[in-house]
C-alpha cells in the first residue's frame, strides 16, 4: 500500500476508460477530484459530496461506486470508468442513446450518473423489470424530470444492448 | 503495524461511513490504514452450524448470497442498507466496527447468535455481539485490534427471522428499525429476540416485548401487546428524522410488521421483505 505522511504525495496508478493515468495525490484526495482535476475528465459530477445523490457514480472495476465516498488512493491499480468511457469511436453507448431517445433527462447533472448505475444493472439483467430498476438506481437522484422516463431509457437501452 | 503508528491511526474498510465523518471532520486521524490491500479477507463459508463472514466481505456480496440467505435476516439486511453503490464498498466488519447508532447490521444480527472474531498483536479473540458493541461509535476492539471475522449460527428448523427498517429515501440511515428472530412449535412462540435499532445510542433488546411473546400463540391481542412493549423499551432522540414519539410510533408498526414476516418463514413460507420508503 502506499507510504503516506500528512501532506506528502504518494503515487496512484489508475485506468481510467482504459488509458493509465499515473498521478502524485495528497492521501485525502477523493476519487472524484482525480478523475475532475487530475485527469480532466469533468463528465463525472459533485452533487452532494456527502454520499447522498450519486451523481458522482463511476464503475470501479464494473462496480458502481461513488466517487466521492472513495478515495484516490483505493483506487491505485484498478480500472475505472466513466460517462466519457461509454462511447465507443465515436458512436454514442446504447445506454447515451436510450436516454436521448426516451427523453430520460432535463438538466442533464445527473445523468451520467444515473447512466452508471444502470450499466452495472444492465451488464448483469438485460430485461430488468420496473421494481429491479428502482433497486438498482434508489442511489442516484434526479431532482428535474423524475423518474418515469429513466425507467423507459433503462429498459429501452436493455433492448438495445441484447439487440448488439 | 497499528502499534506503530499509534492511538491516532484508524482503519479504513469500505468508507462509506468513515469518509463521510472525515468530511465532516467528526473523525480527525493522523493516519489512515487502507485495508483493502490485505487478501483473504473476504468470504462466506458454511461450516453446517454457522455461517462466517470475512469483515471486509461487501453487503453486496452477502445480497447475492446464496450461502447467506440460509439466514433471511441477513439478506434482508444486506439487499436494503444504502443503495447499490455504498452496498458495493462498504463492509459488515467495518459497519459492526464503527458501531453507528444507525448501522443496520448491528440491530440484525443482535438477534440472532453473533459473534465478533478480532485479531491483534497478541492473538485471537472472540466476542459475543452484545459484548463487542460498548456505546455510539464505540466498541471493544483495543486500537491495535481488528475485526477479522463474524461468525452467526444457524437458527434451528422452525425459527425463523426478519429485519425491516423505515427510511426516508435509500441513501439515508433509517428513521428506525426492527430485527426479529422467533421460534415456533405448534403456533407457539417458545422464543423470540427482538432488537429495536436507531432508537438509542446503541441497538436495544426489547426484553419486555420477547418476554410477552413466549409462549404465546401469534393473535392479534399478544402481537398488539408485544408491539406496546416495544414501543415502551425504545429511547429514541428528535432529529431531522422525525419526533421522539414519532419513531415510538414507528417502532410500533416495524414490530408488528417484522413478527408476521418472521412468523410467516418460522412456518416455512418463502417471504422477501426488506427496507421500507416513506
Amino acid at each position: 500500500m502506499p507510504e503516506a505522511t500528512t501532506m506528502e504525495k504518494v503515487a496512484v496508478q489508475v485506468k481510467v476508460n482504459g488509458k493509465t493515468y499515473p498521478r502524485e495525490v495528497e492521501p485525502r484526495m477523493l476519487l472524484v477530484e482525480f478523475l475532475r482535476e487530475a485527469c480532466d475528465l469533468t463528465g463525472t459530477h459533485v452533487g452532494c459530496d456527502t454520499t447522498y445523490c450519486g451523481a458522482c457514480t463511476v464503475l470501479l472495476n464494473g462496480l458502481a461506486v461513488k466517487s466521492c465516498t472513495t478515495l484516490a488512493v483505493q483506487a491505485d491499480g484498478s480500472e475505472i470508468t466513466t460517462v466519457e468511457g461509454l462511447e465507443k469511436d465515436g458512436q454514442l453507448h446504447p445506454i447515451q442513446k436510450a436516454f436521448g431517445e426516451a427523453y430520460g433527462l432535463q438538466c442533464g447533472y445527473c445523468t451520467p450518473g444515473l447512466m452508471l448505475s444502470a450499466h452495472q444493472l444492465l451488464s448483469k439483467n438485460p430485461e430488468p423489470s420496473e421494481e429491479e430498476i428502482r433497486h438498482a438506481i434508489a442511489g442516484n437522484t434526479c431532482r428535474c424530470t423524475g423518474y418515469m422516463n429513466v425507467f423507459k431509457a433503462i429498459q429501452f437501452a436493455g433492448r438495445k444492448m441484447k439487440g448488439d | 503495524m497499528l502499534g506503530q503508528l499509534g492511538e491516532g491511526a484508524k482503519l479504513l474498510a469500505g468508507g462509506q461511513s468513515l469518509i463521510p465523518l472525515l468530511k465532516l471532520r467528526f473523525a480527525n486521524p493522523e493516519h489512515l490504514v487502507d485495508l483493502s490491500f490485505i487478501s483473504g479477507t473476504s468470504f462466506i463459508n458454511d461450516n453446517g452450524s454457522a455461517l462466517h463472514f470475512g469483515a471486509m466481505t461487501r453487503h453486496a456480496e452477502i445480497e447475492n448470497s446464496a450461502l447467506a440467505r440460509k439466514i433471511p435476516v441477513l439478506h434482508d439486511c444486506a439487499s436494503g442498507i444504502a443503495d447499490v453503490q455504498v452496498r458495493n464498498r462498504g463492509t459488515i466488519g467495518g459497519s459492526l466496527a464503527e458501531a453507528d447508532p444507525s448501522g443496520d447490521w448491528a440491530n440484525a444480527l443482535l438477534t440472532l447468535d453473533t459473534t465478533i472474531h478480532c485479531l491483534g498483536p497478541n492473538g485471537t479473540r472472540a466476542i459475543p455481539l452484545k459484548d463487542f458493541i460498548k456505546d455510539a461509535y464505540t466498541t471493544a476492539l483495543a486500537h491495535d485490534e481488528l475485526v477479522s471475522e463474524v461468525e452467526v449460527k444457524i437458527p434451528p428448523k422452525g425459527s425463523g427471522g426478519a429485519y425491516l427498517a423505515f427510511k426516508r429515501s435509500a441513501p439515508v440511515y433509517p428513521s428506525a428499525s426492527a430485527a426479529v428472530q422467533l421460534t415456533l412449535v405448534d403456533d407457539v412462540c417458545q422464543d423470540a429476540a427482538i432488537a429495536l435499532g436507531c432508537v438509542g445510542l446503541t441497538s436495544i433488546r426489547a426484553t419486555e416485548a420477547e418476554a410477552a411473546l413466549r409462549g404465546k400463540r401469534l393473535d392479534d391481542k399478544t402481537i398488539a401487546t408485544v408491539a406496546e412493549a416495544a414501543r415502551a423499551a425504545a429511547d429514541p432522540q428528535p432529529d431531522m428524522r422525525g419526533s421522539a414519539e414519532y419513531k415510538r410510533q414507528l417502532v410500533v408498526a416495524l414490530v408488528k410488521s417484522t413478527i408476521a414476516i418472521a412468523a410467516r418463514r418460522a412456518r416455512g413460507e418463502q417471504v422477501e421483505g426488506t427496507h421500507l420508503y416513506a
